[in-house]
């Protein structure tokens, strides 16, 4: 037992304060597993439009509430961050960006980057 | 040749491989194809009916709008089976929990699918 007590325990999650990176890998998850429940928003978008003008009309009426509206643009952040930092996956696939250094640089360039694209999205479309 | 084409088969290694590889195919695919979804997102918030009835009609922005919808619920299915592999021990309970992804992924795709041929 006293063996046991000396031994280090692992970084239980709920003490241990993830590095930026760790963040950032989560949120990644996260993010996907929310977009995925977000896949049935659109098809119910489809379904709207394939009814018609007048249940077209409903949902945009519904939409077009501060909470909805809100909601919608966490979608979009999490969307372009989901985008982002799966680009980097496919950059750390050939091998590329494992450096501590390079990893802190580009989890911060993907953040700012899924920031700007979002504010680009509600400035230009 | 036997081993190339048993990927497509049950075994649990081989599908691993095909898998991570289609992850990272529908991936690729799905990068251009999302600004052409938040696109057809906007017009859906805001333009009148006739105007974004007209733009998915579009030849071009039909193929692309269908082409997200079938890789962005492979891509979604197979991440789902992922995080679902990672955080649910129980092995009877994960093999069903998975089954239903996959099938209620592929109903709404086939769904989506139909409500855009209705539209066209």
């Amino acid at each position: 037992m006293t063996a046991k007590h000396s031994r280090p325990t692992s970084p239980h999650l709920q003490v241990y304060k993830l590095p930026l990176t760790g963040i950032i890998s989560i949120s990644h998850r996260i993010t996907g597993v929310l977009l995925s429940a977000g896949l049935l928003l659109v098809v119910m978008l489809f379904y709207a439009l394939s009814q018609g003008e007048g249940t077209y009309a409903a949902m945009q009426s519904t939409v077009n509430f501060w909470l909805v509206k809100l909601i919608y643009w966490g979608f979009i952040y999490a969307l372009f961050f989901h985008l982002c930092h799966g680009v980097r996956h496919l950059f750390w696939d050939v091998g590329d960006g494992f450096e501590p250094d390079k990893l802190n640089k580009y989890a911060k360039i993907e953040l700012a980057a899924a920031f700007t694209l979002t504010l680009a999205t509600w400035i230009f479309i | 040749m036997i081993n190339k084409l048993a990927i497509f088969g049950n075994g649990a290694t081989k599908s691993a491989t095909w898998h991570w590889l289609m992850q990272r195919i529908t991936a690729v695919i799905l990068i251009p194809l999302s600004f052409q979804l938040i696109v057809f997102l906007n017009l859906c918030m805001t333009a009148p009916f006739q105007q974004t009835v007209a733009w998915l009609k579009s030849p071009l922005n039909t193929i692309c709008i269908e082409v997200w919808l079938l890789a962005v619920f492979y891509h979604s299915a197979i991440g789902l089976q992922v995080v679902i592999e990672d955080y649910v021990a129980n092995q009877e309970l994960q093999v069903k929990l998975i089954k239903v992804i996959n099938l209620s992924f592929l109903f709404l795709a086939v769904a989506a699918l139909f409500f855009i041929f209705r539209i066209m």
